[in-house]
This record gives C-alpha cells, sequence and structure tokens, in this order.
C-alpha cells in the first residue's frame, strides 16, 4: 500500500444547549458548571435542550429552513458552520465527500395524538389511521424524516456534492463515519471529506423508544459516572460536524490544520478487552499516552462502570472529561460532539494528544457493545 | 500470471455468491425463471386496509411471522434468505445452520429501511393508558415511564433502533467487526455494494456480505409516497402499472425485497480455489444540489455519477453491452435516466439494450440497488437480458432500446446499473464477467 496521507481537521461546527460554536465549547470552559436541562416538557425525562439559533446565518432562505424540521435544521446549520470555518469555496464543496450519521426525522405527533385518541372514542383503526394520514399530514413532511435527506439538504444549500453516503446506527453510525472518512482519506480515496451528525432530544416520539427500553435516567440530574442501579442516559440537542481533507489538499488550499486525526478505531467486544485492544494498539502505533480523554460514556450503568474502570487502569491519572454531563447523550452526534470538544480542549489548553471513546448503549448481545477510539493530535 | 489488481494498483474485487428474495419468490432460480419470463410481482395490497388510498397495489412479500407486521423484523428475514443463499453459493466461511450461528472471514454491509415505533405499539400503549379523552405523546412518555411494560416490551425490546438490524444479522451470520447499516434512499443497495468495495480496496478486509434489504409496505410508508405523487395509481391491472419509459408511466409501485452479494477480493477468492460470479469493476457516486427529489434539468450530477463509474473502472463507455436501469417509472426519472445515457453514450445508446428490473418486482426501495446488482450480474452470467414489460405506449422522447417485453439474448460482458436516490444521491455501479480490458 502507498504511504498514508495525514488526515487534517480543518474545520469544526457544533451548537448544543451550551451555545453556538467552538469557542462555546471547551472543557476547561465547561467541565464542572451546571447543565443547561428541561425538566418540565418530558417529566419524569429531563433533556439538555438548543439554545435558539438565527436560522439564516447558515441556513439563507427561508424556504429552505420551511421543508426542513428541528433535526435536520440543526445538522445543516452545523455543516454551514464547519464550512465556512473551514473556508471551503463552493468549487471545493463539488467534490467534498459528504459522510453524515443520522437516525430518521420528525413524526407529526399531532396527527398520530389524533389517530389514537378517535381510536379510544370508537372509530375504526384503519379508517382512522388512513383518512388522518391521507387528509392531515404535510405532503413534504417525509423528506423532513428520510433518514439520508439530512445529507440531500447539506447538499442543497451548501453545495456539497461529492459522494454522499448516511451511515445509520446510533452511537456507533457517529463513529464509523468519523472512521470511514479518516481511512478514505489516509488511502487516497478521498481528499475532503464533511463528517457529522444532528440530534433533536426535544421530541416525544424518540424519547418514547428509549423510555420503553427502559435507557432514559429519570429524577436529579447526576454525572454519568453516578447513575445508580441500571443508570440511563439524558438526551442532549446538538450537531457537531467536522471538515477532514489530506494535508496534500490542505497545503493546495493555503489552509493550516486544527488538529491531525491521527488514528480511528472499533471494536465490537466486551468493553474492557475492547478498549484494551484499541488502546494497546493505538498507542504502539502513535507513541505516548493522552494528556486528557473525552469520553462518551451514555451512563447506563453496566458499560459506563466497565469503561471508568478501564480509564482508571489505563489513563495514568490523565483528565477524564464526559460529553454526556455537559451536553447530555446526542446518540449519532455524540461521538463527532467528543470530536470537537476535543480539539478546541487541545487549543484551549495546549495538548499534545487526546483520545475520544464511544461505547454504543445497544442493541446487543449480552456482554458486549460496539467501541470506538479516536487519537487527535494538537497543533501547537 | 494472473493479476490481481486494476489498472490503478487496487485489488480486484470478485463477486462469489449472490440472493435474492422478490415478489417473484425466493431465492435466484425462481426470481430469474419469472423475471425473463416477463412475469409481475404487483398485486393489490391485502395485507391492510386500502380504503381512501389513492395507490392500492404493491409488490408485498409474505412470509409467515409471527406478531403484527412490523417492518425491521420482514426487512431482517428477508436479509437472511437472501444473505444465507449467497453464502451458501459463494461457499466462504460457514453459513449459519440448525440454529447455530454462521462464520464469515469479512465486514457486514447493509443497506436498510428507516426504522420507528409503529402503530400496534403506539396502539398498545394508548390502550394501556386506558382513558377515554384526547390521548397525548405525554401520555404514553408517562406510561412508558412508569408502568411494567415487560409484556410489550418483551417481543419489541430495542426493534425500533437503527443498529438492530446490522446487529442481529452480524451475530447470525458471524462477520467481523462493527456492521455498517446505511441508507442513500432508493441507492442504498448501491451504495452499499461502494462501501464494501472501498473497504476491499482500502486493504481493511479480504470479504464482505452485501445485502439490501426493504420488508416496509405498511399504510405509512405508502401514504407518504403517495403524498409526494410518487406511485403509480392504475390500480385497476396491478401488474399492468409500472411501466418506465412508457408515455403513459405515471409513477413508481412499491415492492419488498432483499438482494445480497459475496464480495471477496479476486486474490483470496482465487487462492481458495473459489469461483468469480462476477466483478464489481466502478463505482461511481455524485451529489445534485438542485431539488429534494428532482434532478437538475440538464442531468449533469447523473452524467457524472455514471462517468466516475466509468472512470473508476478504467473503461470506455465502449465497453458497456447493457444497463440496468433504475427505470422507476416516474415522469421525472426516465426521461432524466435517458438524457443522461445518450449524453453518455451518443448515438450508441440505441444499440445498448436498457432495461428495468422495476417493471416486474416494483421499486424495492433501499434493496433496489443490491436485487438489481444480482439481477444484472444473472444477465451477464446466462447471456439473457430480462424486458420492461408493460411497454405498449412508447414515449416518443425517449428513445432507447428498453428490452420491450420480452426478454432479450446476447452476450453482455460488461453492464452499468443505476441507482438513483432521493435527496440527489446518484450511485452507478459497472459489473463484468471478466476482469481484462
Amino acid at each position: 500500500m502507498s504511504s498514508q496521507s495525514s488526515v487534517w481537521v480543518t474545520g469544526l461546527g457544533i451548537v448544543s444547549s451550551r451555545g453556538e460554536g467552538v469557542v462555546a465549547h471547551d472543557f476547561p470552559k465547561l467541565w464542572g458548571t451546571p447543565p443547561s436541562l428541561d425538566s418540565k416538557t418530558y417529566a419524569p425525562f429531563s433533556v439538555h435542550p438548543m439554545v435558539p439559533l438565527t436560522l439564516d446565518t447558515y441556513i439563507p432562505k427561508k424556504l429552505d429552513q420551511r421543508q426542513m424540521e428541528p433535526w435536520q435544521r440543526l445538522g445543516v446549520y452545523g455543516a454551514g458552520m464547519a464550512l465556512r470555518d473551514a473556508g471551503l469555496s463552493s468549487e471545493y464543496r463539488a467534490t467534498t465527500d459528504l459522510l453524515v450519521a443520522a437516525g430518521g426525522g420528525e413524526r407529526d405527533c399531532a396527527v398520530d395524538e389524533t389517530i389514537l385518541s378517535e381510536l379510544t372514542n370508537g372509530i375504526p383503526f384503519e379508517k382512522a389511521l388512513n383518512e388522518r394520514l391521507m387528509q392531515d399530514l404535510r405532503p413534504t413532511l417525509f423528506l423532513a424524516q428520510l433518514s439520508n435527506l439530512l445529507a440531500g439538504n447539506i447538499a442543497l444549500v451548501h453545495g456539497v456534492t461529492g459522494p454522499s453516503r448516511t451511515l445509520l446506527g446510533e452511537e456507533q453510525a457517529g463513529v464509523d463515519v468519523l472512521r470511514t472518512a479518516w481511512a478514505q482519506i489516509r488511502s487516497g480515496q478521498s481528499s475532503c471529506v464533511l463528517v457529522g451528525a444532528s440530534y433533536n432530544a426535544e421530541r416525544p416520539d424518540v424519547l418514547l423508544i428509549h423510555a420503553l427500553n427502559q435507557r432514559l435516567w429519570k429524577g436529579e440530574f447526576r454525572s454519568v459516572w453516578e447513575r445508580d442501579t441500571a443508570g440511563g442516559f439524558i438526551l442532549g440537542s446538538g450537531a457537531a460536524f467536522l471538515v477532514l481533507e489530506s494535508e496534500e489538499h490542505g497545503r493546495a488550499r493555503g489552509v493550516r490544520p486544527q488538529a491531525i486525526l491521527s488514528e480511528v478505531r472499533t471494536s465490537l467486544g466486551p468493553v474492557e478487552d475492547s478498549f484494551k485492544a484499541l488502546w494497546d494498539s493505538m498507542s504502539a502505533a502513535l507513541g505516548g499516552s493522552p494528556d486528557f480523554i473525552v469520553s462518551g460514556a451514555t451512563g447506563l450503568s453496566k458499560s459506563t462502570r466497565q469503561e471508568a474502570s478501564f480509564l482508571k487502569r489505563q489513563s495514568a491519572g490523565c483528565p477524564v472529561y464526559a460529553t454526556g454531563d455537559v451536553l447530555g447523550h446526542l446518540i449519532e452526534a455524540h461521538f463527532l460532539a467528543s470530536m470537537v470538544l476535543g480539539v478546541a480542549t487541545l487549543h484551549a489548553t495546549s495538548g499534545q494528544q487526546a483520545f475520544i471513546t464511544s461505547t454504543n448503549h445497544g442493541p446487543n448481545r449480552e456482554g458486549e457493545h460496539a467501541v470506538g477510539l479516536a487519537a487527535l493530535k494538537g497543533i501547537n | 500470471m494472473r493479476k490481481f489488481r486494476d489498472k490503478q494498483g487496487r485489488p480486484l474485487v470478485a463477486i462469489s455468491g449472490v440472493g435474492v428474495v422478490t415478489s417473484l419468490g425466493w431465492g435466484i432460480d425462481e426470481n430469474w425463471r419469472r423475471l425473463t419470463a416477463g412475469e409481475s410481482g404487483i398485486c393489490s395490497i391485502s395485507r391492510f386496509s386500502t380504503h381512501g388510498l389513492r395507490t392500492t397495489i404493491a409488490g408485498t412479500i409474505d412470509a409467515d411471522l409471527k406478531g403484527p407486521f412490523s417492518a425491521p423484523a420482514l426487512s431482517q428475514h428477508l436479509a437472511e434468505h437472501a444473505a444465507q443463499e449467497a453464502l451458501v453459493m459463494s461457499g466462504l466461511g460457514r453459513p449459519p445452520c440448525s440454529g447455530h450461528a454462521g462464520d464469515f472471514p469479512g465486514g457486514l454491509f447493509l443497506a436498510m429501511p428507516p426504522i420507528e415505533l409503529e402503530w400496534p405499539q403506539r396502539c398498545a400503549l394508548a390502550r394501556a393508558h386506558g382513558d377515554k379523552r384526547p390521548i397525548a405523546y405525554r401520555d404514553l412518555l408517562a406510561a412508558a415511564a412508569h408502568r411494567d411494560h415487560r409484556e410489550l416490551l418483551e417481543s419489541w425490546q430495542d426493534l425500533f433502533l437503527f443498529g438492530t438490524l446490522g446487529m442481529r444479522l452480524a451475530s447470525h451470520f458471524g462477520t467481523c467487526g462493527v456492521p455498517i447499516a446505511l441508507s442513500t434512499a432508493c441507492a442504498s443497495g448501491a451504495t452499499a455494494i461502494c462501501a464494501a468495495v472501498d473497504a476491499l480496496r482500502r486493504g481493511e478486509m479480504e470479504a464482505a456480505l452485501v445485502c439490501g434489504t426493504d420488508g416496509s409496505i405498511h399504510v405509512e410508508t405508502l401514504v407518504r409516497f403517495s403524498l409526494l405523487s410518487a406511485l403509480s395509481t392504475q390500480n385497476d391491472i396491478p401488474s399492468a402499472a409500472a411501466k418506465p419509459f412508457s408515455k403513459n408511466r405515471d409513477g413508481f409501485v412499491m415492492g419488498e425485497g432483499a438482494g445480497a452479494l459475496v464480495l471477496e477480493t479476486y486474490e483470496s477468492l482465487v487462492a481458495r480455489g473459489g469461483k468469480a460470479k462476477g466483478f464489481v469493476l466502478g463505482c461511481g457516486e455524485k451529489g445534485d444540489s438542485f431539488h429534494r427529489t428532482r434532478s437538475r434539468p440538464d442531468g449533469v450530477p447523473i452524467i457524472s455519477a455514471i462517468q466516475k463509474a466509468l472512470d473508476d473502472a478504467a473503461l470506455e463507455s465502449e465497453a458497456i453491452d447493457g444497463i440496468n436501469a433504475h427505470g422507476t417509472g416516474t415522469v421525472e426519472n426516465d426521461k432524466m435516466e435517458a438524457l443522461a445515457c445518450g449524453a453518455v453514450f451518443g448515438d450508441r445508446i440505441k444499440d445498448i439494450p436498457i432495461s428495468s428490473n422495476k417493471s416486474m418486482v416494483g421499486h424495492t426501495l433501499t434493496a433496489a440497488g443490491a436485487v438489481e446488482a444480482v439481477f444484472s450480474l444473472w444477465t451477464m452470467q446466462h447471456g439473457r437480458m430480462p424486458p420492461t414489460i408493460n411497454y405498449t405506449c412508447p414515449d416518443p422522447t425517449i428513445s432507447l432500446d428498453v428490452v420491450p417485453n420480452k426478454a432479450r439474448d446476447g452476450v453482455f460482458r460488461r453492464m452499468l446499473s443505476n441507482s438513483f436516490g432521493f435527496g440527489g444521491q446518484n450511485t452507478c455501479l459497472i459489473l463484468g464477467t471478466e476482469v481484462s480490458s
């Protein structure tokens, strides 16, 4: 195999309950400060709600804004921020790959509620369903729901029209879009990739799925490391996007990297064993240990404790930050948010190296998780 | 001396096994027999009431599964069947047998439909709530939070997460590493093939199990496409509704299905004494920023995707013997596809057979790109291109040889297979029976 290209991080976009932009998202600023929570709207569950955004900033046309629902709007906004941060012109965007991690878009909850209410009032199910769906749904809502239409809207609004792939699968999708982008650039298959995801936590249709799966934390806020019994996650709204490019592409554009993405690896297996194997092989490849760790621990007790136990043994006392404590749990966007926080914290601390972790929350065979580990090198 | 690398020095990617399920039947043999006979799998929908709906036809697949219909459950069942057939055909690894999981020395790449909670579950929660006053999501959430729904949960646990299907298939077939699940709407099946080819070319693995599956025809999915005016409403004769490239085409017909392929580096296939059924010679992907569902009127993104696939295969357009069209039967797609093919192939397009499997199996959505890659491979293997049926009223503005109504014998060494998805995601594959130019 020919020599592998270095992968530069040249643009960042992030929005969350803590604000907009990299300037609001580093751990020295956020760590130890109280999270922004809404504990009323979806009681007994809390969410980390989005700060209000001026959509025009990155989605100039009102028509585009109206076509989308919050999940896609957040993503298109975050993507726009990363592209502007990278200074990527339209000429380059036409050959920039797009790798997005996504779930699905918001249902029309009012229509669902009408259908269910008609049922409980004795209207035959199929009549209620067919009529309400045909008559009450806005015809283009489906486009706001399709998993790949976040990427589609990014193409439309921001002119990113290289190969486009949308990966599915909660947390592991977020890791795999980054891993795929990294591998494509290293091997020369791609020279510039926009990678990212968004998540809207403020939607009862999706809270319901996680509530039914018994995975949502109830009641008073606690750190992910301290959630007892089965634990649980607190969903957070946000978007996180990165522009990655090969060193050659960056030099040709005349830009400097904000960080180097040295490694991204994944494994499927028991949490501790998987992290150990990934860590050992990564440390051997990179030489040296991290100045700090950004953990994607979910707050689900079993896997979180396993990760905590591993990090305690392995990390020689370097600080361990948890994205879940400051932003909430962003599912597909979680690992990518951790990456952005990682780059921002390297700058803020003049750090040399950071490791970023991820574990998926399910579904898994007993004792196994999809685990991810990445390494960032600081530019100082 | 055999050459195992392509012109760009990348490992050649061979196909060693295929599997397919559609409304025409279970398995490649039954599908091929009926496809080449010009039969249709489209019928009036009996799975649910179509009262009040504008489209009442589809290519559904009935499977004897427990419990109410659920898209993830049917999609899993179809995927398992198609992948099993492909694995047995390939002879690579060990397929699952008698309740034991299989063992496959490579990764899993899965194209799958959107997943969400479905009506049986919402209704069950509403009934559990009990009250007669208007139900709100607040009530469903409260019911989920405060009550023990073990009996409701048992069959649904994790069913409605996006990661579930990939993880279950990875467990069942014993694939390596974290499975990749993806969607590019109607291009998904082809995108999964491209993703696997990329991984093999990078040397990350020597084999990949690729599967595109879609078992998601229920009222809501039908209504969603119907509201976008994408579906044919010619319900009277269901088998005649899907009429790609015809003057009176009026939309696509939804279909269910799964297509699976075992991909291996040619080198590792030969080393283990295996036989290639064909090769994935090139992949081309290009995005369109014009509109969420329509293509740029000059067809440039589609032309670009086709050209990129040819470039990736290091082939001139003259090398293509046949085209498996995206051919949905919508007014828009067929016009744009004809325009783009005309631009790439010039005058020769009139002599290149281009047919649409969707005329018979319907649009199998996230499975389509994989199902149609399988059918393209069989076209080349058997020297017979399936027809575009229901072609009785040609569109005078489309001058293509659509292989009307009857299958056509010929020599097909290299084929182009097109898949164009909502969201402007265009994916083209070049498949071949030989690797030398």
